[in-house]
């Protein structure tokens, strides 16, 4: 009984972390009471916009920076108190902690190795393994500085995984990847991460954060403003959605407030500037109607469909509203 | 997956070991990015040739050869401009995040900076080899025993890997490899030349000529000058009590910046981040 209960207790965990930052003589509150736990051997999500306060939350929890207040812990391990042991036990790889473009691939897994105190046999033999698992061979005498840009994030990956830790922070993992290399690094975090390693993600792309993590944190202004698997955010607004594709971007406008009259919330916008969706009650009948209004309108469809929320609808929900309150 | 254990615990052993593989890293970058490193050794050259042909011909030094007077101030300035690649490399190794990645690893603090320290000395070392030949090239002699050619050399050196702490402290706190490099041309190169390394100190009008006696870099100069044999001995060697007791000025100065310097560095490091 013990051992389970231990199970459920968080590997991770921050407590009303606070970091004000001064810029520009102004006072920016990068972390505003920001709460988090992470289960043993889950992944978790932090999803937020840029300046959203996800990286200032990784840096507190991998000893880089101090909060104004608050508490983090790592398997029982004080953060704030004990970083020289918080550092044996994570693996960072992401946007900032990066690997040295001038040292080839397998110079830099070496460098952390024996940085790690592996010793020199130990550090190139991991080194050698890493390279391998990341299946990069053929560049590992190469300078990073020309690798790609998939194959640079792979190093960088690999970077955290020297000492095996049994804790992984990977800020942005794929910002700025093109798709291709994208869904590479997906498959190589999803290995990663099927052998029960914790991880606490953050990202700006919600597919991201759905197709990675057990469980997601979105957060804005240094807060946690929901939190839950992408299945219960999708709840938390709503049901089913229709989504209609313009043919003519001038019609959207128009295109808006037709369907803003049998819906149920906000009318959202796609990236494409010519996707409307919306959340409907009762999405087959809510569609049949919306076809007729549209066609009475003469404004032609290129798709129309149902389908259940996205984690974009969530976060569009969720920050856009907060943002009608600041103002 | 269990934890890879790590087979290093001493703490000593690991400031040993960390700083050791710091500095190899820059010695793997000066290999693979021979432009610093060349443009270090061409530098000199270039400051030797110019000053020395440029300069000789109008320049008077009473009771001596100005190649022999000139010499010891191209190698302090050379020495103390070059430590401005210790600052601009922390500000850029900031920047690139390569330090978040150290500093969430458990090495010795000071490995960082050590390595920094180390690496630039490599190239301070190289480069003073290389002036001295050109030195030799163009008729510049050491006048005196080997000692005191040597205790010259050394001075040099340390004064470079002091200064070297300086500028790192300095590159860690204004974060950006131009302002660096504009910071060093804006205050030590004046500071170089507001000294005797191209003019005796005396010659200077009034303010410049106080600020150049007190100068510690014309007491490194004074002090590499006399070892090297390089000054008529009778000759008026300013009236502070820096120009008078120049060996012991730079040892002085040397021991204060670094036990300033280091702790504050170290210091520095421990707190820094990125953005």
């Amino acid at each position: 009984m013990l051992a389970e209960s231990e199970c459920q207790l968080s590997f991770i965990q921050a407590n009303n972390l606070v970091k004000t930052y001064q810029a520009n003589k102004r006072e920016v509150k990068a972390l505003d009471g920001l709460s988090l736990e992470v289960p043993k051997g889950t992944v978790k999500g932090l999803l937020g916009p840029n300046g959203a306060g996800k990286t200032t939350t990784v840096k507190v929890l991998t000893t880089l920076i101090e909060p104004d207040s608050g508490e983090a812990s790592i398997d029982g391990v004080n953060v704030l108190e004990n970083p020289e042991a918080i550092k044996r036990m994570i693996g960072v790889s992401g946007q900032y902690a990066a690997v040295d473009q001038k040292l080839t691939g397998y110079e830099n897994l070496e460098m952390v190795g024996r940085l790690y105190h592996l010793g020199a046999k130990k550090a190139k033999q991991r080194a050698t393994e890493l390279i391998e698992m990341f299946d990069l061979v053929e560049a590992a005498n190469r300078p990073v500085k020309g690798f790609s840009g998939g194959m640079r994030r792979r190093i960088d990956l690999a970077g955290a995984l020297v000492i095996k830790p049994p804790v992984l922070f990977l800020d942005e993992p794929t910002t700025g990847l093109d798709p291709r290399s994208r869904l590479g690094l997906w498959q190589v975090i999803k290995d990663l991460v099927s052998d029960g390693t914790t991880v606490l993600l953050t990202t700006q792309y919600l597919e991201e954060a759905d197709q990675l993590a057990d469980s997601i944190a979105v957060i804005d202004s240094g807060k946690v403003i929901a939190e839950g698997t992408s299945d219960e955010l999708k709840m938390q607004i709503g049901g089913q959605r229709v989504e209609l594709s313009l043919v003519r971007i001038d019609d959207i406008e128009k295109g808006k407030s037709l369907l803003a009259e049998i819906s149920q919330g906000e009318v959202s916008v796609g990236n494409d500037g010519r996707t409307i969706s919306a959340p409907v009650d009762n999405a087959p009948s809510a569609l049949q109607q919306s076809l007729k209004i549209f066609a009475e309108e003469n404004i032609e469809l290129n798709d129309a469909g149902m389908r259940r929320p996205t984690l974009d609808d969530v976060f569009l929900e969720l920050t856009g509203h907060k943002a009608e309150v600041e103002a | 997956m269990s934890v890879i254990e790590p087979t290093i615990t001493s703490p000593i052993a690991k400031t040993v070991s960390d700083g050791w593989i710091a500095t190899r890293r820059n010695v793997y970058k000066l290999r693979r990015d021979p432009e610093i490193f060349i443009f270090s050794l061409i530098q000199p050259i270039m400051f030797v040739l110019l000053f020395n042909y440029v300069f000789a011909g109008a320049i008077q030094v009473e009771g001596g050869d100005y190649t022999q007077f000139l010499m010891a101030g191209i190698f302090a300035q050379t020495i103390v401009l070059s430590s401005t690649y210790s600052g601009s490399a922390m500000a850029q190794d900031l920047k690139d995040g390569i330090i978040d990645r150290f500093r969430t690893l458990p090495m010795s603090s000071a490995a960082v900076l050590i390595g920094r320290t180390f690496g630039d000395l490599v190239i301070n070392s190289s480069s003073l080899i290389v002036m001295m030949i050109t030195g030799f090239v163009i008729g510049w002699r050491i006048d005196s025993s080997l000692p005191e050619a040597a205790l010259a050399i050394l001075l040099l050196l340390f004064f470079s890997y002091a200064f070297s702490w300086v500028m790192a402290l300095i590159g860690m706190s204004v974060r950006s490899p131009e302002i660096i490099n504009n910071v060093s041309f804006l205050v030590l190169f004046p500071m170089t030349f507001l000294s005797n390394a191209f003019v005796p100190s005396e010659t200077l009008p009034g303010p410049l000529r106080v600020f150049a006696e007190w100068n510690p870099v014309s007491a490194l100069i004074q002090a590499t000058r006399e070892l090297f044999g390089n000054i008529p001995v009778g000759i008026p060697t300013g009236d502070s009590w820096l120009q008078q007791n120049p060996i012991t000025t730079v040892f002085i100065a040397l021991v204060l910046m670094l036990l300033i310097f280091i702790p504050l560095s170290i210091r520095k490091f421990k707190s820094i981040s990125s953005r």
